[in-house]
Parts: C-alpha cells; sequence; structure tokens
C-alpha cells in the first residue's frame, strides 16, 4: 500500500518511560495530563462509552484505537464537553471538568478536531486562521465597534496566522474561501487552526481519513512537531502505519471499554486486541481496518 | 398645534394608508380573529340584531357576543334592550346571550339555550330575540362543558390530524417544512365548492372527487417543483424558503379566484342535535368525526403493512440506507406527496364545514396548529403527528373555557413553545445521537 | 393610462417610512440569517413590539416620543432573552418555528378585546404623534420637489427613518468587518467548530439575535412614527416580505436588505398603480380591478421562490458565498 511508501525513513524517537507499575487496561501514568473516572455513557441500550479508569500521558503522542463503533468518537465527545456522560468525573491538568461547557474547555487549552472535517467553508482560510486565536478584545461585541482598539493585535494575530499556514504550506490559499480546499488540506487547516488556540493537547479525530497518502507525510511530521514544541497529543485513527510510527502509548477500546493500553509495539502483538480487531471485523476488507476504505459505519445507531 | 395636513402632503399619507388597508385587508392573517372596527361593527356590510325583553319590560346591559368564521364580536343592550353588531360576512354566526348579566330569577328558556346559531338572511341583516321568562337559568355544569369542549376538539383535532400527518410524512421522507401545506389544506375546500357549490355535483360526490383532484396536486407538485429542485441540490432553508414562496403566491391564486370574502358548502347549516349534556353536534360534524376516523384507519394501515407504507417509514428513517436497499426513493416520495396532498385536501374539506366556509386563507390560519401538532408529536412520526393534532385541538377548545375566545390559539402556541424547550423530540420522537 | 400620476406614486416608494421600515426590518434579519444562520420567522413580532411598545408607552404611560423609543428597544432585548434563552442551544429549525409562532401569539395578544384598553384590539393605537411633532425642528411648511414633496410632520419622520437607518447601516457594518463578526460567520458556518476554538456560541449568538431585533422593532417604530398601529399589519406574511426583500438583495450582505426594501416597494407601488389602471383601460381584459391588485402579491410569491432558487445569494451577494449552507 501507498503507506508505506510515506513510512519516515527514521522514526522518531518514541517518549518511553510513562506508566508506572504493570501494564494493564487503566494502568497509572508518571504524569497524566487527563484522568477519567467511571466515566459511562449510554444511547438507548447501547452502551457506547464505559471507561472505569483511564490517564493519557502529558508530553507524548498517544493514540486510541479500536474497531468502529467502540466509543472513541463519543470519549472524545465527552472530555470535550461536546456529550454529557451519564456518570463519572474527568479532569485536565487538574481541573475537574465534569458541567464544563465545550467552549470553556477548549480555552483551558484542551482543543479538538473533527472526524468530518469543520473548515467553516464560507471563511477565507486566513479568516478560518484568525478565528482560532485567543485573547482579541474585538470580539467583545462593544469593543468589536471601535477597530481603533483591536486592530494592533488583529496584526499580530495575522503575523501568527501567516507563520503557522507557511508551516502548513497553506499560505499561499490564505484568501480563497475554506470549502475550495481538497479535504486533506482542510485537515491540513482545522489543525493548524486549532494550533492558533496555543493548545495544552490536542486531540485529533482521525486525522488520517480521507487524506490524500501524498500528504500524509507531512501531516505526520506536523504531529511530531506538536510533541516537540511541548503539546500532549491525543489522536484516534484507523490507520495503523500512523500508529505504529508515531504513537508513544496506544490505547485500545472496543465495545465502550479499555481492553488493552501500552506502547505500540507491545500492544499490537495483545491478543486481548487482535480479538477485538479480527472480533468484529473477520468478515471485512482490511482496507477499513487502516482506514483507506470507507464503508458503511457500524454499530452507530 | 401642527395638525393640518398640507395638501402635498395627502399623497404620502395616502400611500401609508393604502398599503396599511392592503396589508389588513388582505392578509387577513394565520388566524382571522379580529374582532370590528367599531364595538358594535356597524360599518361592517352586514347585521346580527335582536330586542332582550322580559315580558315587555326592556332589559338593559346584557351581554351578547356574536361568533363565527374566526370573527368574534360583543356588546350590550341598551336602555330599550336593543342590540346590532356588525359582521363581516354572509354567514352563520352563533350569538349567545349572557345570562350572568340578566337581572336575578330571569332566563333563557328557549330550546337549546341561551347560545343559538343565526343565518344572514337576503336582507343582509338577521334579527335573533332570546325568549326570556322567569326561570332557573340553564347553568350547564363545569364538567358538561368539558365533555364538549373535549368532543369539539376532537372533532378539530381529528381533522388537524389529517393535515398533520401527510405534512409529517413530506418532512420524515424529504426534510422539508412544507409551509404550502396550508394551501394544499384550502386547495381541497375550494375544490370541493368548485365542484359541489358552483357545478353543482351532490356533495357526497364532490368530496371524493376534490380529495382525489388535491392527491393529483400533490403528484404535480412533487414531479413540477419539489422533484427538480431535489435534483438541483437545494439545501433544506432554502426548499423551505421555496414553500414559503409557493404559499404565498398560490394563497393570493385563490384569492384571485374565489375573492376576499366566505363561501359555503352544502349542508353547512345542518341543524345540531342535543347529544348528552352540552354537547350537540350536527349531523356533518358527527359524519366529519367518523369519516376522519376511517380514513385515518385507513393510512395506518398502509402505512404498517403494504411495502411502499414501510418503505416510506424505512425512508424516514435512515434515506441512505433505504435507498442502498434498493428502495425506489423517488417513486416512494411520489407517492408521500400523493397522499399528504389528498389527506390535506379531506382536511381541508372538514376545516371548511368546521369554520364553517371556505376563504382563501383558511388553511394558512391553522398551519401553524399544524406545525404545533407535528413538532409536538416528534418530527418526522406519522403516528406521532396524529396525536399532537389531537393533543392540539382539544387543547385548543378546552382552554376557551378559561381564556379569551380570541386567545384560544395561544395556548396550543405556547404549548408548541415549552414541549419544544423540554422534549425537543416530541411526544413520540427518538432521542437523536450527538456526535 | 395617468402615466405621471403611476410614476409619482412609484417614486414616492423610494423614501416613504414603509420602505425604510422594511429596509430597517431586513437588516435586522440580514444579522440573524445572513451572518450569525439564525432562522428568525419572527420578524414580524420585533417590529410588533417596536410599534406597540412606542404607541403605548405613549398613550398609556405618558412618556415622551424618545422615551417611548426607548421602552420599545428594552420590550425588544426582552422578548429576544425569552426567545433565545430556551431555542439557541437547539437545531435551527426549530429556532424557525419558535420565533413564528412567538410572533403570532403576540399578535393574538396584541389583537384580543381582553386588553382592549391598552393595545386598542383591532382598532390598533392611533393618536400618540403630539410628544414627536412638538420636537419637530422643522417648521411649518412643505420641502422637497416633485413627487418627494412633504410637509414638515412627513419630513421629520423620514429625516429621523434616515438617519435611524444610517446608523443601523454603519453599526453592522462595524460590527461585521470586526473580529466579532468573523466569530459570527464563523457560527453561521459550523457553530461545534467555533466552540472547539474556545468561543461561547451561546452568548454570541444571543448578541446577534438581541442586535437583529433592535434593528427590526426600529424598523416597527419607523412604521408607527407617521400614521397609526394596526394589528392586522403585523401578520406572518409582513414577515415573509421582509424575507423577500432581504433575499432580493442579498441575505449576507449590508447594503443588499437596504436595497431590496427599496425594491419591493418601488415596485410594490409600481404594480398597485399600473394594474387597476391596465384593467380600467381594458388593457387586462377579463378580471376585475380587485383581481388586478391580487396579482402583485402572487407575483412576490413567485418571485420569492425564483430568487431563492436561482439566485439565493440576492443582487449584491457574492455568487460564492451562498448563505444556504445546511
Amino acid at each position: 500500500m501507498s503507506s508505506s511508501a510515506n513510512t519516515p525513513a527514521n522514526p522518531a524517537a518514541k517518549t518511553t518511560g510513562l506508566h508506572i507499575g504493570e501494564i494493564r487496561p487503566g494502568v497509572a501514568k508518571v504524569d497524566p495530563i487527563v484522568t477519567i473516572d467511571g466515566v459511562s455513557r449510554h444511547f438507548g441500550g447501547l452502551t457506547a462509552v464505559d471507561v472505569e479508569h483511564l490517564e493519557i500521558p502529558r508530553g507524548a503522542i498517544t493514540a486510541l484505537i479500536g474497531p468502529n463503533g467502540a466509543g472513541k468518537t463519543t470519549l472524545f465527545n465527552l472530555l470535550t464537553g461536546f456529550d454529557k456522560p451519564d456518570t463519572g468525573t474527568w479532569s485536565f491538568a487538574g481541573h475537574a471538568l465534569a458541567g464544563i461547557p465545550a467552549f470553556k474547555v477548549a480555552q483551558m487549552g484542551q482543543v479538538r478536531t473533527f472526524q468530518l472535517t469543520k473548515a467553516l467553508s464560507l471563511l477565507t482560510v486566513l479568516e478560518n486562521m484568525k478565528l482560532g486565536a485567543k485573547d482579541q478584545r474585538g470580539e467583545k461585541l462593544l469593543y468589536s465597534l471601535f477597530p481603533f482598539l483591536w486592530k494592533a493585535k488583529e496584526a499580530e494575530i495575522e503575523a501568527k496566522a501567516m507563520e503557522l499556514l507557511k508551516r502548513f504550506k497553506l499560505d499561499t490559499k490564505k484568501d480563497d474561501f475554506a470549502a475550495s480546499l481538497s479535504g486533506g488540506q482542510r485537515k491540513l487547516l482545522e489543525m493548524a487552526r486549532a494550533l492558533m488556540t496555543d493548545p495544552v493537547l490536542v486531540m485529533l479525530d482521525e486525522p488520517m481519513a480521507g487524506v490524500n497518502p501524498a500528504l500524509t507525510q507531512s501531516l505526520l511530521e506536523h504531529v511530531l512537531g506538536l510533541k516537540k514544541e511541548g503539546m500532549t497529543v491525543l489522536f484516534v485513527e484507523h490507520d495503523m502505519h500512523m500508529v505504529r510510527h508515531i504513537a508513544d502509548w496506544v490505547i485500545v477500546m472496543a465495545e465502550g471499554k479499555v481492553v488493552a493500553e501500552g506502547p505500540a509495539d507491545q500492544v499490537m502483538k495483545n491478543p486481548a486486541v487482535i480479538d477485538a480487531y479480527l472480533g468484529s471485523h473477520q468478515d471485512d476488507d482490511l482496507g477499513t481496518i487502516t482506514g483507506r476504505i470507507t464503508l458503511p459505519k457500524k454499530g452507530k445507531k | 398645534m401642527i395638525l393640518s395636513r398640507s395638501r402635498t402632503g395627502a399623497k404620502y399619507w395616502t400611500q401609508i394608508g393604502l398599503l396599511t388597508t392592503i396589508l389588513t385587508l388582505m392578509f387577513g392573517g394565520l388566524f382571522a380573529t379580529s374582532a370590528s372596527a367599531d364595538s358594535v361593527g356597524e360599518d361592517l356590510p352586514y347585521r346580527v340584531q335582536g330586542n332582550v325583553k322580559n315580558e315587555g319590560t326592556a332589559l338593559e346591559g346584557v351581554r351578547i357576543v356574536v361568533s363565527g368564521g374566526g370573527y368574534t364580536a360583543e356588546t350590550v343592550t341598551d336602555a330599550d334592550g336593543k342590540w346590532l353588531i356588525g359582521v363581516p360576512e354572509k354567514a352563520g354566526y352563533s350569538v349567545s346571550l349572557d345570562q350572568s348579566t340578566l337581572p336575578e330569577g330571569i332566563a333563557v328558556i328557549e330550546e337549546g339555550g341561551a347560545e343559538q346559531s343565526v343565518e344572514i338572511g337576503p336582507s343582509g341583516a338577521v334579527t335573533k330575540n332570546f325568549f326570556i321568562g322567569e326561570g332557573e337559568r340553564i347553568v350547564v355544569s363545569l364538567f358538561d362543558q368539558i365533555i364538549a369542549r373535549i368532543i369539539y376538539g376532537l372533532n378539530f383535532g381529528l381533522m388537524l390530524g389529517l393535515a398533520a400527518v401527510g405534512l409529517s410524512l413530506v418532512f420524515g421522507t424529504t426534510g422539508l417544512s412544507n409551509f404550502a401545506h396550508a394551501e394544499m389544506v384550502t386547495f381541497g375546500a375550494v375544490t370541493a365548492f368548485f365542484l359541489g357549490g358552483v357545478l353543482s355535483l351532490p356533495i357526497w360526490i364532490a368530496i371524493p372527487v376534490a380529495v382525489l383532484i388535491s392527491g393529483a396536486m400533490g403528484w404535480g407538485l412533487d414531479s413540477g417543483l419539489w422533484r427538480p429542485l431535489r435534483r438541483r441540490g437545494l439545501g433544506l432553508v432554502q426548499l423551505m424558503i421555496v414553500s414559503i414562496g409557493l404559499s404565498l403566491a398560490v394563497r393570493y391564486i385563490f384569492q384571485f379566484f374565489v375573492g376576499g370574502g366566505t363561501n359555503q358548502l352544502p349542508g353547512f347549516d345542518a341543524p345540531k342535535i342535543k347529544l348528552f349534556g352540552a354537547t350537540s353536534l350536527s349531523i356533518i360534524d358527527i359524519t366529519s368525526m367518523v369519516l376522519s376516523l376511517v380514513v385515518i384507519f385507513a393510512f395506518a394501515w398502509w402505512l404498517l403493512n403494504t411495502q411502499t407504507g414501510k418503505a416510506t417509514r424505512a425512508i424516514s428513517d435512515n434515506p441512505d440506507l433505504a435507498a442502498a436497499s434498493g428502495i425506489d426513493v423517488d417513486k416512494v416520495i411520489r407517492i408521500v406527496w400523493i397522499v399528504a396532498a389528498g389527506l390535506a385536501g379531506l382536511s381541508g374539506v372538514l376545516w371548511a364545514y368546521f369554520r364553517p366556509g371556505i376563504k382563501w386563507d383558511m388553511g394558512a390560519q391553522i398551519l401553524l396548529l399544524i406545525f404545533a401538532a407535528v413538532t409536538l408529536g416528534g418530527l418526522g412520526t406519522a403516528f406521532g403527528a396524529l396525536l399532537g393534532a389531537l393533543v392540539v385541538g382539544m387543547l385548543v377548545e378546552v382552554s376557551s373555557l378559561v381564556i379569551p375566545s380570541d386567545l384560544k390559539y395561544v395556548g396550543a402556541l405556547v404549548v408548541l413553545i415549552v414541549i419544544l424547550l423540554v422534549r425537543p423530540q416530541g411526544i413520540l420522537g427518538r432521542k437523536e445521537r450527538i456526535g | 393610462m395617468d402615466w405621471s400620476a403611476i410614476f409619482s406614486n412609484t417614486a414616492q416608494g423610494l423614501f416613504s417610512p414603509a420602505t425604510m421600515a422594511f429596509a430597517l426590518a431586513a437588516l435586522g434579519l440580514a444579522m440573524h440569517f445572513g451572518f450569525a444562520g439564525l432562522l428568525n420567522f419572527g420578524i414580524a413580532g420585533f417590529m410588533a413590539i417596536g410599534a406597540y411598545g412606542y404607541a403605548i408607552s405613549i398613550l398609556t404611560f405618558g412618556f415622551e416620543w424618545w422615551q417611548g423609543i426607548l421602552v420599545s428597544l428594552v420590550a425588544s432585548v426582552i422578548f429576544s432573552l425569552i426567545l433565545g434563552i430556551p431555542t439557541l442551544r437547539l437545531r435551527g429549525d426549530y429556532l424557525a418555528i419558535v420565533t413564528i409562532a412567538a410572533a403570532e401569539i403576540l399578535r393574538l395578544l396584541f389583537l384580543t378585546n381582553a386588553f382592549v384598553d391598552v393595545t386598542g384590539s383591532a382598532d390598533g393605537l392611533s393618536g400618540y404623534h403630539n410628544s414627536f411633532r412638538a420636537a419637530n425642528p422643522f417648521p411649518v411648511g412643505d420641502y422637497g420637489f416633485g413627487p418627494w414633496t412633504y410637509n414638515n410632520n412627513e419630513m421629520w419622520v423620514l429625516v429621523l427613518g434616515l438617519l435611524t437607518l444610517v446608523i443601523c447601516v454603519s453599526i453592522l457594518l462595524l460590527l461585521i468587518n470586526s473580529p466579532w463578526g468573523r466569530v459570527i460567520k464563523g457560527i453561521r458556518e459550523d457553530e461545534d467548530a467555533v466552540r472547539a476554538l474556545g468561543k461561547n456560541v451561546f452568548a454570541y449568538k444571543m448578541q446577534a439575535l438581541i442586535i437583529g431585533g433592535i434593528f427590526g422593532s426600529l424598523g416597527g417604530i419607523v412604521y408607527a412614527l407617521p400614521s397609526s398601529v394596526n394589528p392586522g399589519v403585523y401578520v406572518t406574511s409582513l414577515t415573509f416580505f421582509v424575507w423577500t426583500a432581504l433575499l432580493l438583495g442579498g441575505a449576507a450582505t449590508i447594503f443588499g436588505p437596504v436595497l431590496g426594501a427599496v425594491i419591493f416597494w418601488v415596485l410594490q407601488a409600481f404594480l398597485s398603480n399600473v394594474l387597476p389602471q391596465l384593467v380600467s383601460s381594458g388593457l387586462l381584459p377579463f378580471i376585475s380591478s380587485i383581481q388586478a391588485s391580487t396579482i402583485r402579491f402572487i407575483l412576490v410569491g413567485v418571485g420569492l421562490m425564483l430568487l431563492v432558487i436561482y439566485r439565493p445569494q440576492g443582487i449584491l451577494g457574492d455568487k460564492k458565498e451562498l448563505t444556504f449552507v445546511k
């Protein structure tokens, strides 16, 4: 497959020594940034998420994998305040997050992207970027009426946005409507926009889905770059190449529960993981597992 | 001080006046519950009048209420016991005498009690004198009143239900909030009037033919307008606004042909038969309820048991999956439009008897109630819409016991808003999964 | 055919209070729908609040005219809060149903006999002009020329209406081109994305609802300033006519709503004059003059359909910037 051609020649050094004690689902971390306790979410009779205990290590790249319908995206929604769990508590960088609305979670530095890319189609690429910026008081109604109060900050934001756009090779498109970008470019834009908020934890929901293989390489490097800059990354992905090459830690979910976790190479050999995948995917084309082919989603009622 | 109008200004004032008048007269509003311009409406073209006397003694200050066709006005008798209320249309009205304003010890002793129906005669006026004498007031117990209201509400609700299930089916299968559904209701009534009133066909032929023509209209709308628009890939908001444009255009086309007044279908003035308590229904009312029930049961059977009915529900559930399972979505949607338009047409005929009268904006008068019913039951679920319609119908009728009758629709609309707040998925709707 | 009368009456459509009222209401809708993506089908309710708030404050509470305007605007903000707090968290089409129902509830409350002492019921309200006219800076006399000749009272209404319109357009210009406007447009495109970037989407939508509502209420006041308040005006059709004006000019533009309102009323004035004359001069056979005047409303409906299907961005809108995202 084409993704093997895009595999970095020298995989980035993995961060190790993240956990305390024996590796098992729910193992304690040396320095957790997110801690989840007893979080569950039901839709009618379906249990979408039921996580007893889970910690996400700080300063590392963590992958969240599992078959379709395992509850990965629902867990993302719960962690970011886009959905409310039926039970449980969870915290981010020491702040309890239960009952905190999504926008406040984002303001605390936990920013996310979406499985179905949410580029703001009828805004230009540059406007999309500027929207991510923090502390622009021109976004307040009364200030907005007096341009001299926010023009200076606006210039600052624009400079920062252009720098990021250059890094993501989108600077030539800055005045185009986001609607005119390709799927992969939109993913890049969404990630770049998220970085405008100066996040502490970046949560990416299937960053590779629908991305042209030619762009995979640069996407991988961008994600690794986030870690270099000191950010924590948590991502949901079906592309096992990406997981293997960049994830320092892998969490496996199936039927709403965490069934395994550990460093990538160890987790991949775990019988529970093989079972979780093959158990629900033995009839599927392997392409769906790697995220290269999209079939109608199962189990998402 | 500066009260004189200049000559040149007159044009300008005339224009504003003209626009205001046109807006007032032509857009009779969704609910034409307007009272007259004068408290007794002497400037209106038709009159209901009478004289309230007890054995030759004029009774002053007795309250009289005249209502019908969405119009309500009231007055009190003068020193001679006389009263006069102008009414806008040559139609049937109900006249009621408020017995609590009569002196002690006397009451209306007439058969039928203090509320009577009248019909404007050829002279443009009708006189209604109540027979008053010593005796017990025929006080209707609250319980009887509630029962009567519930039964009227049931009648109204069944009629709304016919329109609401169609709207709900269309919404479920195409996602369109069809504002022009109101005009499909009016279309049925206008067609029945054309066949029964103008061509003088017997009404039992006119009504089924009107329903068939309504169904054909639904087919025409789908294949001539909505399907091409779906093909063009118009968004749902765009389609909704197209339906608003269609609603306006068709409503004024009706006005173009039938004028701004009210016309009656044959047999609208069938006498009321006193059944029990305070409940009295005409043979038309009873037929209307039975007919609605039969049609609704037939519809439910169709939806549950036939292949097309099942396909309809499958498309409402998940259009992509339905299409992938080999269901011909376009064909099903076409049938849905035919069924919805036919049911709306029948509903329009029944609404014409309930109001009574056909009018160019009669559908628009109840459009929000139909929306309320659909929302209340759960957007896109046909049985929910039916249940919602019954709740709305009864709510409108029963609430008029406690709130002024010209505010009776307000109760239903407030409930609509409250329901959206506490249970946006409606009574029978499913909670949607987020994310 | 009396072409000079037709022309002169049409020309007046350009500067009538009705035109300015429509322009203001359409500006409010542009804020709501064009920029923030809020489906408000109750603009007639906001206009009714403006008109009734103004007239009732003066007639019932004896306020000065400018106090009446303030009362109206406060009432409009309260109406927005009542509508918005519960519905802005729900899906967009729920707001549409709630706003259309709320506007009808308002109209029925203004119309009912129960509050006839305050609202005038079906008669509406009139005779609240003394305070406003006493503040008229124009001396008694005629102003303007040709078809645009106005007496001092009319002049006062027009100048105040035009001033209001200019202020509202300027405010909208500033708002939309600011970072605040960027957030609002982002919400129109996808509110979850904006929420994920740490913006309080609910607060922004509420602000947009309130500002658009104030514009709508100002429209209602300007409509009521010259003559009277009539409950038959504030019907659902009025909402749809304002929508037609908005979409005609361009929903996501600032000058579009003004242009749309002007075209709408000039066309209406032209048709309402020319159609009956066509009938009386025998050029439109087989129809009565009443039927002829119905035709222009049929045309509004047909026009609205064609507009939405073939040019949803309106006259001034950017072809790429279609405002109808799902």
